[in-house]
C-alpha cells in the first residue's frame, strides 16, 4: 500500500497561471464558480479547497495591473458560504497575521468549523508593506523583520482564545438551567504585539483548533512553520529541490518537540492531463503561449529587470539594458523573490542566445513547465512517486481553467489515484480536516508555547537553511497566497 | 382589526434561542444545537417561509449579558453563552435560502472598514443580491479590551461627567458614520462593467473603473479600492438600531433603514417626529429613511397565554425580562391591531424580536402574516428581486459612474 497522497485545490488565482481569455473561463467572483469547484474537488475526495488573500489591488507603473484576473471576493464569507454546500471537503483560508486581531480572527475560525462540523484551516500569511497598510487602520506599521513575530504572537492568540471553552463546556441542561458548564470563555494573552484580556464568546471550534497553514519562504518563514503550522504551502515541489526542501523543514520539527509526520508539506502544482502524454505536451505548450501574452511577457521581465519595459517589443530581443538593482516602488502587492537581478539577467540572456529566443519567448520558458504533465496514469505515478521518495505529502493543485479546471483530473486521475490505494475511496464518516490529513488532536496553546520556548533555546547552534532561489514558477504561486 | 392597510415590511430579528434569556430553558428550544449551521438554517426558512422581508442576526464582541438593557456579560453557567460570527453564518444561510434578506450585525469600533465593507458585498454576491449591514457600535469596555487597541469608558462609567459620556458617545457614532462612509465608497469603487476581458489588448479590468477612494478621517485612513466587485444590489442595505437623537442622526447619515423602539401611540408618533428632523438637519440621500418599529412579541398560544407565558420565561431566567423595545403580549389579533396603528403614524415596517424563537417564529409566520395578507397589507408571494427593490430603495447608481 502506498502512502495516501494529500490532495488540495486551490481556486484559481490572480496570477498570468489562471487563463482567462479560454472560451471556458467563468466568474470568477460569482459563488455558482466556487461551488462548481468545491463539489468537483468534494466529487474527487480531496482532502481541502484553499483559497488565497489579497488586500490591495496590484500595481505595476504606478497603475492598477490588468492583464491577469483582478478582484475577488472575501476568503472567510465564501468558505462558510462552501461549508453550506459540501459536507467533507476541508475549507482552507488565506488570512493575513498582520492586518488583523485575534479575538474577530478567533470566532471567525471558529464560526467556519462550526458551521463546517471541523472543516476549517486558516493559511497564515504576513505582509508589512505600507502598500497594503494603506487599506487599513494601522497603516504600513509593522518592521519587516516582525512579520513573523506578530504572525507568531498571532497564532498563539488565537489558540488562547480557541482553549478558553471546554471542549464539552456548552450542556445546554434545561432542567438544571445550566447552559455552561466549565470554562466557558475567560481568556488572557499578553506579548509584545497583544495584551487582551476578558470572555471569548464563541464556543470551542469541533476540531479543537483549525488546520494551520504557512506560506512563506524565508528563513523566518520556515521556522515559523516548524514551531506553529500543521501544514505548509510551498513551491519546492519538485526532484532534488522538493527534497531537500521537505528534509530541511523536517528536520526543523526535532527542535520543538515534534514529529516529522506532524507537518504535512503540500506544494503547489500545476498540471495539464492529456489522453496521452504528448497531447498533454501539447496543450501544455499551447496553456504556457496563453498565460504569456506579449504584454504579460514584459511585465515579468520587468519584475527581473525592476525597469519599465514597456517601449520593447515582445516578439525582438531582450532588452539591452542592465536591471535596476535598488529596490524600486515600480511593483506593488507583490512578493518580489529576484534576490540577484544581474545574475538572473545574464542567466536569460544566455538561454536566449542559445535557443535563439525573443522576449516573449523567453518569459514563457522561465514561467516553467506545468509540475505535472501527461496521461493520467502518469500523473498519478509521478504524485505516488514524489511522495513515496520524500519530496512531498502532496499536492496543493492550481487549475488555469475557472471553475471547471479541476474536472480532468477528478474525472480521469482520481480513479487511478484510488485504486492503487494512495487515496480514500470514501470519506470516513465525520472525518475532520484535521482527520483527513492525520494531524493528531489539537495541542493546547500552553503546551506549543512550551515546545516554542525548548526551540528557541536549542537555536542558539542552529544552522541557517539554505537560501535556494526559488524558480519562477514558485514565484507566481507564492504571490497568491 | 381594519379590512384595508397598505403593505408593511417585516422583518424577524434572530438571537440566540429567542430574546427572552428564559427562553433556552423552554422545551423546544434547541438550545444544545444553536451553534450549528442547521439550527440557523432552520430559522431563517421557517422566516422565508413566512415571506418576511428579512431576518436580522445580533452580534457583539463579548457574551451575552442579563437582558437586551443591561449588557454586562452575566458570570456563572446558568445563560445562554456564546454566538457565531453573524456574517459568515448569514453568506452560510444564504446557500440554503432563496429569497430572504440576510442582514448581520457588524460592529464599526473595533473593525477594519476594509474588511467589513468585502465581506459585506461578498454575503451580496454569494446571497445573489440579498445582503444587508445592521451597524452597531461597541461602546463597552471589556469589549475594548479583548482587542487591547484603545481604551473606552463606557457609557455607564459612574464617574463620568455627563458631558464626558456625551462626547464618548459622539465620537463612537461619528467614527462608525466614518466607517459607514467608506464602506459604502469601497463598494462603488468598482464600476458595473469593469471587468472587460477584452483579449485584443490582453486586459481583464478596464482599470478606469476602478476608483481609490483615499478617504481621511479623525480615526483612519483608506485608499482603496476594494479587492471585491461592486456588489449585486451596488450598495447593499444599510441598517441601525436607535433610541436617541445620536444614533437617529448616525442612521440619517447613512443608513436605509432605521429600527426605533416606541412604547406606546404617543411615544410611536413622537419618535417619528424626532427622526425625520433628525433627517432633515444631517440626511444628504433624497429617499428618506425606511423606519421600522421593533418590538418584543410572546404571543398567545393554544396553551397558554402571552402573559402566562412571559410569566414562565422570567421564572426560568430568574428575572423580570426588561428591553429596550416594547413587549407585546397577546394575540397575533391584537398585535396585528397595533401594526396597523403605528403604520398609520407612517411606519414602514416592524423587526418582530421573537421572545421564544421556537413558539414565537411560527406564529408570526403562520397566523401573523395569514391575517396580515388577509388585511392587504403582506405580500401573498416573493418576487425575484433584491433586497433593496423588496423594500422599495431606489437603484443604487454608482457615484463615480459616468453620465451616459
Amino acid at each position: 500500500m502506498p502512502k495516501q497522497v494529500i490532495l488540495g485545490a486551490h481556486f484559481p488565482g490572480v496570477n498570468n497561471t489562471t487563463v482567462w481569455s479560454d472560451p471556458r473561463s467563468g466568474s470568477h467572483i460569482e459563488f455558482e464558480s466556487f461551488r462548481r469547484f468545491a463539489q468537483a474537488a468534494e466529487r474527487g475526495r480531496f482532502d481541502f479547497l484553499f483559497l488565497a488573500e489579497g488586500l490591495a489591488l496590484r500595481e505595476q507603473r504606478g497603475h492598477i495591473h490588468d492583464l491577469d484576473v483582478v478582484g475577488r471576493p472575501d476568503t472567510l464569507p465564501v468558505l462558510a458560504a462552501l461549508a453550506g454546500v459540501t459536507e467533507h471537503l476541508g475549507l482552507v483560508g488565506t488570512i493575513n497575521a498582520t492586518f488583523n486581531e485575534p479575538y474577530e480572527l478567533a470566532r471567525q475560525f471558529a464560526t467556519l468549523d462550526l458551521l463546517s462540523q471541523g472543516r476549517a484551516g486558516w493559511n497564515v500569511v504576513t505582509s508589512s508593506d505600507a502598500f497594503t497598510g494603506a487599506n487599513f487602520r494601522r497603516g504600513g506599521y509593522l518592521p519587516r523583520e516582525q512579520r513573523y513575530a506578530r504572525a507568531q504572537s498571532q497564532v498563539t492568540a488565537n489558540r488562547h482564545l480557541w482553549d478558553s471553552w471546554g471542549q464539552d463546556a456548552v450542556v445546554a441542561d434545561r432542567e438544571a438551567g445550566r447552559f455552561t458548564d466549565g470554562p466557558a470563555g475567560e481568556f488572557a494573552y499578553a506579548s509584545e504585539f497583544f495584551d487582551i484580556h476578558g470572555t471569548f464568546n464563541t464556543p470551542r471550534p469541533p476540531q479543537g483548533h483549525p488546520v494551520i497553514f504557512q506560506a512563506g519562504d524565508s528563513e523566518d518563514g520556515r521556522e515559523f512553520a516548524a514551531r506553529t503550522a500543521d501544514a505548509i504551502f510551498t513551491g519546492h515541489g519538485s526532484g532534488d529541490d522538493g527534497r531537500a526542501f521537505y528534509r530541511d523543514i523536517k528536520r526543523r520539527l526535532a527542535c520543538y518537540g515534534r514529529r516529522p509526520e506532524d507537518l504535512k508539506i503540500l506544494p503547489a502544482a500545476t498540471f495539464i492531463v492529456g489522453g496521452t502524454d504528448d497531447e498533454a505536451h501539447r496543450i501544455s505548450d499551447e496553456v504556457r503561449r496563453q498565460q504569456v501574452s506579449g504584454q504579460t511577457a514584459l511585465l515579468i521581465l520587468e519584475r527581473i529587470w525592476n525597469r519599465d519595459l514597456r517601449d520593447y517589443d515582445p516578439d525582438g530581443p531582450l532588452p539591452d539594458i542592465e536591471p535596476e538593482t535598488q529596490p524600486g516602488t515600480l511593483i506593488q502587492g507583490r512578493v518580489q523573490h529576484v534576490k540577484d537581478p544581474a545574475a538572473e539577467v545574464a542567466r536569460l540572456r544566455e538561454l536566449a542566445r542559445d535557443k535563439n529566443l525573443s522576449l516573449r519567448e523567453v518569459a514563457i520558458e522561465i514561467s516553467a513547465r506545468q509540475n505535472f504533465v501527461g496521461s493520467p496514469e502518469t500523473i498519478a505515478d509521478a504524485l505516488i512517486d514524489a511522495v513515496e521518495t520524500g519530496v512531498s505529502d502532496g499536492y496543493i493543485l492550481v487549475p488555469h481553467i475557472t471553475p471547471g479546471g479541476l474536472d480532468d483530473f477528478v474525472d480521469q486521475v482520481v480513479p487511478i489515484l484510488t485504486e492503487r490505494g494512495a487515496l480514500r475511496s470514501e470519506y470516513a464518516e465525520g472525518s475532520t480536516l484535521r482527520d483527513h490529513l492525520a494531524l493528531g488532536a489539537a495541542r493546547p496553546a500552553t503546551d506549543w508555547e512550551a515546545g516554542s520556548a525548548a526551540g528557541q533555546a536549542d537555536l542558539s547552534g542552529h544552522e541557517s537553511a539554505s537560501h535556494d532561489l526559488p524558480s519562477h514558477d514558485l514565484t507566481e504561486q507564492k504571490e497568491s497566497a | 382589526m381594519t379590512s384595508s392597510l397598505s403593505p408593511i415590511h417585516l422583518a424577524i430579528a434572530l438571537d440566540g434561542t429567542g430574546w427572552h434569556p428564559g427562553s433556552w430553558r423552554q422545551p423546544h428550544s434547541r438550545a444544545a444545537e444553536v451553534f450549528s449551521g442547521a439550527y440557523w438554517t432552520d430559522l431563517a426558512r421557517e422566516a422565508e417561509h413566512g415571506l418576511v422581508d428579512f431576518v436580522t442576526i445580533e452580534d457583539s464582541f463579548t457574551v451575552q449579558g442579563a437582558s437586551p438593557l443591561d449588557p454586562t456579560p452575566v458570570p456563572g453557567g446558568g445563560r445562554l453563552r456564546g454566538r457565531l460570527d453573524a456574517s459568515l453564518l448569514a453568506s452560510f444561510v444564504a446557500t440554503r435560502t432563496e429569497h430572504i434578506g440576510l442582514v448581520p450585525t457588524i460592529t464599526t469600533t473595533h473593525t477594519e472598514p476594509f474588511h467589513v465593507s468585502k465581506n459585506l458585498a461578498t454575503l451580496d454576491h454569494v446571497s445573489n443580491g440579498r445582503g444587508g449591514w445592521r451597524v452597531q457600535v461597541s461602546g463597552r469596555p471589556g469589549e475594548a479590551e479583548h482587542f487591547g487597541r484603545r481604551r473606552i469608558p463606557g457609557f455607564f462609567d459612574p464617574e463620568a461627567s455627563s458631558e464626558e459620556k456625551s462626547a464618548r458617545v459622539n465620537e463612537l457614532f461619528d467614527e462608525a458614520a466614518d466607517v459607514v462612509e467608506v464602506v459604502r465608497q469601497l463598494w462603488d469603487s468598482w464600476e458595473d462593467g469593469a471587468e472587460i476581458r477584452d483579449s485584443a489588448t490582453g486586459r481583464f479590468i478596464d482599470r478606469d473603473k476602478l476608483h481609490y477612494i483615499d478617504f481621511e478621517g479623525d480615526f483612519f485612513s483608506v485608499r482603496g479600492p476594494s479587492i471585491t466587485p461592486r456588489p449585486p444590489q451596488g450598495q447593499p442595505v444599510v441598517t441601525a438600531l436607535g433610541h436617541a437623537t445620536i444614533p437617529y442622526e448616525l442612521a440619517a447619515r447613512g443608513a436605509d433603514v432605521l429600527f426605533v423602539t416606541p412604547h406606546d401611540d404617543d411615544s410611536a408618533a413622537r419618535i417619528l417626529g424626532e427622526v425625520r428632523d433628525a433627517e432633515a438637519r444631517v440626511r444628504a440621500d433624497e429617499t428618506p429613511l425606511l423606519v421600522f418599529a421593533d418590538l418584543e412579541v410572546v404571543l398567545d398560544t393554544p396553551e397558554a397565554s402571552g402573559a402566562q407565558r412571559l410569566t414562565a420565561l422570567d421564572e426560568a431566567a430568574g428575572q423580570e425580562f426588561a428591553s429596550d423595545a416594547l413587549i407585546v403580549t397577546g394575540s397575533v389579533t391584537e398585535l396585528a391591531a397595533l401594526i396597523g396603528r403605528w403604520q398609520a403614524l407612517g411606519y414602514g415596517g416592524f423587526r418582530l424580536r421573537p421572545a421564544e424563537h421556537a413558539v414565537d417564529l411560527p406564529l408570526i409566520t403562520g397566523s401573523l402574516v395569514p391575517l396580515l395578507q388577509e388585511a392587504g397589507a403582506f405580500r401573498t408571494a416573493y418576487d425575484q428581486t433584491t433586497l433593496r427593490d423588496r423594500l422599495g430603495l431606489p437603484l443604487a447608481a454608482n457615484r463615480h459612474a459616468t453620465a451616459s
